[in-house]
């Protein structure tokens, strides 16, 4: 009975089985395989996260779609019906801008902290501690997916097409936007186990950077002239999360240059850039992005070594 | 058969900051304040495990065992050196580590299953082993937050041990749950064992080593002191007990009435077990006094193994130098190492005139089967 027993042990090792090494130092290329192997892993705190956040609660992930659709209706009453700005069907645009920037925002909040608060886990169980981080990315990545269903859905409602020709800029864009976002949270959990204070300076910083990108106002409408004349434009579209934005207001908002509802003058929304500007613009910024996301992965790696000794 | 794991040269250092300065105002103000001291947790530690072997690994608290355990399982990463792992690795390291209070038992299995390296199609094959294991089949839909300590525990183990890793570490972990749930642990080490795999096994306690384990590692204060068969390892952690203890202290004695020092005609408290054993203790009086002689054996966890007096037969010291032969006769003590107190009480027995703690320590070694702190001497036959 041993005997049969003890077969399927030795012949498993006898496989060459794969060789890890842990050492002071792994290659880059070892991070990366060791995070993609272990992905079911990322998936199962995903949904741990999510299934815990509306644990006891009767309705659920019903809620991550009433949120959004009853923002989506306040902001449509106030833009729309009370105070008149003037841009036609504002509610699109903002919600297409909000949509990324909440995926960002809501992220790298989450993300910054989390290696401090699951030191538990950290310092007792091994996995490539980037998956606490990029969980918390992927969390937000389901609530952008529900978010972008209930503008959808809304666009639906009142008629509004999306730019067909340019929706094939979205997976790009999107993708900019998640390695963006993940190398930030990589790099941001990983610094704030040094430095603490960087949990609540991330939530200053974004609110700065929220206003840094144009999401309830439109950068060419307000801004523009004023920049250019003083020959701040360049500087303004270093923000990463402008194109994106941008990007997303064009494929779902459509029109760049509209009639104020109020004055009837002609007033511009956004850059009149061609379909091969935006693709190429978006392809040089996911470019930047692969390399950010590198850098994270190699950064955090070099910080995670003494995690044990700070937590 | 081929090597499962091989340590090279590891070292693993920290940083001790004896004033952190972890927000940034103090970081800012303070660049270069906080001294920080770097410890040695591992100093070029090498072995090898071979497939099929079990391996103890012994220290005293803070000899590095834990950490040597966590830059295997690469929960930590060595300072320099690197460890070369082949096959898959459960650890048992603090069991439930990864449970998510907030989710459902079930959950916590697929999601403590995917830390340990499973796929979910493969926690759903061992799923119901799992719980049939853990014996809490009616709460598995429960929040974890609801179960008592020992549900929690008993359910980490049980994912742990089901997840058919080449390579099991356990680090005391196995001290956890009712005896019952202990000797299925056991049980299911011994299993392991069977079923060719390689276990390494971090314990205080030298009988759970003695049983289970074919070879045991030493560490003391990082470094690698003895790797070889259970017996000689154990002995060498032995040694290095009594050498720790070497100064100990002394208790001034109450009277005039002191214990001067216990001896062997040979000068060694080394013994075998069943052997016999005579020492001899000299007392230092100033006066005549008559009182009663005790000794007491204890374990080196504190356990008391035996007190034993004259048996109504007075001591009768002199003044001067006097000295008191005690003898054993067959020693049924097994491997060990034992602390002997010894002391003169007055003749009720009631007011300790002369005592010394850790007057001695004994050195017993044992190679037979028997486990545990006496040997009984017991015959098993079937009727």
């Amino acid at each position: 009975m041993s005997d049969a027993a003890e077969a399927p042990a030795r012949r498993r090792l006898a496989d060459d089985a794969p060789v890890r090494v842990v050492s002071a130092r792994a290659p880059l290329r070892t991070r990366l395989t060791t995070l993609w192997s272990r992905r079911e892993l990322l998936l199962g705190l995903i949904g741990s996260d999510i299934r815990i956040k509306y644990k006891n609660s009767a309705l659920g992930i019903v809620w991550s779609m009433l949120s959004p659709a009853s923002m989506l209706a306040m902001y449509y009453l106030v833009f729309s019906i009370f105070l008149k700005n003037g841009i036609p069907n504002f509610v699109v645009y903002l919600f297409s801008g909000l949509v990324v920037w909440n995926m960002f925002q809501i992220s790298l909040n989450t993300a910054t902290g989390v290696i401090v608060d699951r030191a538990g886990l950290v310092k007792k169980v091994s996995f490539p501690r980037e998956i606490l981080a990029l969980a918390n990315v992927g969390a937000s990545v389901v609530y952008f997916v529900i978010q972008l269903c209930v503008l959808l859905i809304f666009l639906a409602i009142i008629g509004h097409a999306p730019d067909w020709g340019f929706l094939w800029l979205l997976p790009i864009s999107f993708l900019t936007l998640y390695l963006l976002t993940a190398s930030l949270a990589v790099v941001m959990s990983a610094v704030t186990v040094y430095l603490r204070d960087v949990k609540h300076l991330m939530e200053v910083v974004l609110q700065f950077w929220f206003w840094l990108t144009p999401v309830v106002y439109s950068y060419e409408n307000s801004i523009a002239a004023p920049l250019h004349r003083h020959g701040l434009s360049n500087i303004y579209f270093l923000n990463p999360v402008t194109l994106i934005v941008l990007t997303f207001q064009r494929i779902f908002y459509v029109s760049t240059v509209v009639h104020s509802t109020t004055t009837g003058a002609l007033i511009k929304i956004l850059p009149t850039w061609s379909f091969e500007k935006f693709l190429a613009l978006n392809s040089a910024l996911l470019g930047i992005t692969v390399v950010m996301f590198l850098a994270a992965e190699s950064l955090f790696g070099r910080l995670e070594g003494n995690f044990e000794s700070e937590l | 058969m081929g090597t499962v794991i091989d340590v090279r040269h590891v070292s693993k250092s920290f940083k001790i900051h004896h004033e952190r300065h972890q927000s940034l105002k103090e970081r800012l103000l303070h660049p270069r304040s906080g001294s920080t001291e770097v410890f040695h947790a591992l100093r070029d530690v090498s072995f090898e495990v071979g497939a099929n072997e079990t391996v103890g690994i012994l220290g005293h608290n803070g000899s590095g065992k834990s950490t040597l355990l966590k830059t295997i399982c690469g929960v930590l990463q060595p300072t320099s050196g690197e460890i070369r792992l082949r096959g898959t690795l459960a650890a048992l390291l603090e069991l439930g580590a990864g449970f998510q209070t907030e989710l459902s038992g079930r959950d916590n299995v697929y999601l403590y299953g995917a830390m340990l390296g499973l796929s979910k199609r493969a926690v759903d094959a061992i799923f119901d082993d799992i719980v049939a294991f853990s014996e809490i089949e009616h709460f598995i839909d429960t929040q974890v937050k609801f179960y008592s300590s020992g549900m929690y525990v008993r359910l980490a183990f049980a994912v742990a041990v089901n997840v058919d890793p080449d390579l099991l570490v356990v680090d005391e972990v196995l001290a956890v749950g009712d005896e019952r749930f202990q000797a299925k642990c056991i049980d299911r080490i011994r299993r392991f064992q069977e079923e060719g795999r390689s276990i390494l096994l971090v314990t205080h306690n030298a009988d759970q080593v003695r049983a289970l384990c074919d070879r045991a590692i030493v560490l003391n204060a990082g470094e690698l002191i003895a790797d070889g068969p259970t017996a000689s390892s154990l002995r060498a952690f032995r040694e290095h007990l009594l050498e720790d203890n070497a100064d100990r202290d002394e208790r001034p004695a109450q009277t005039n009435v002191t214990i001067a020092a216990v001896t062997t005609p040979t000068g060694s408290f080394d013994v075998r077990s069943g052997a016999s054993m005579h020492f001899d203790v000299e007392i230092d009086s100033q006066s005549a006094y008559s009182g009663n002689f005790v000794l007491e054996v204890f374990t080196r966890s504190g356990q008391l193994v035996s007190r034993s007096d004259a048996q109504g037969a007075p001591v009768n010291l002199s003044p001067g130098r006097n000295v008191v032969g005690v003898d054993l006769a067959q020693l049924p003590l097994l491997d060990g190492v034992y602390d002997l107190n010894v002391g003169v009480v007055d003749a009720h027995g009631h007011t300790r005139i002369a005592w010394r703690e850790q007057a001695a320590s004994i050195q017993v070694s044992y190679d037979g089967r028997a486990g545990g702190v006496v040997e009984l001497g017991a015959t098993i036959r079937q009727q």
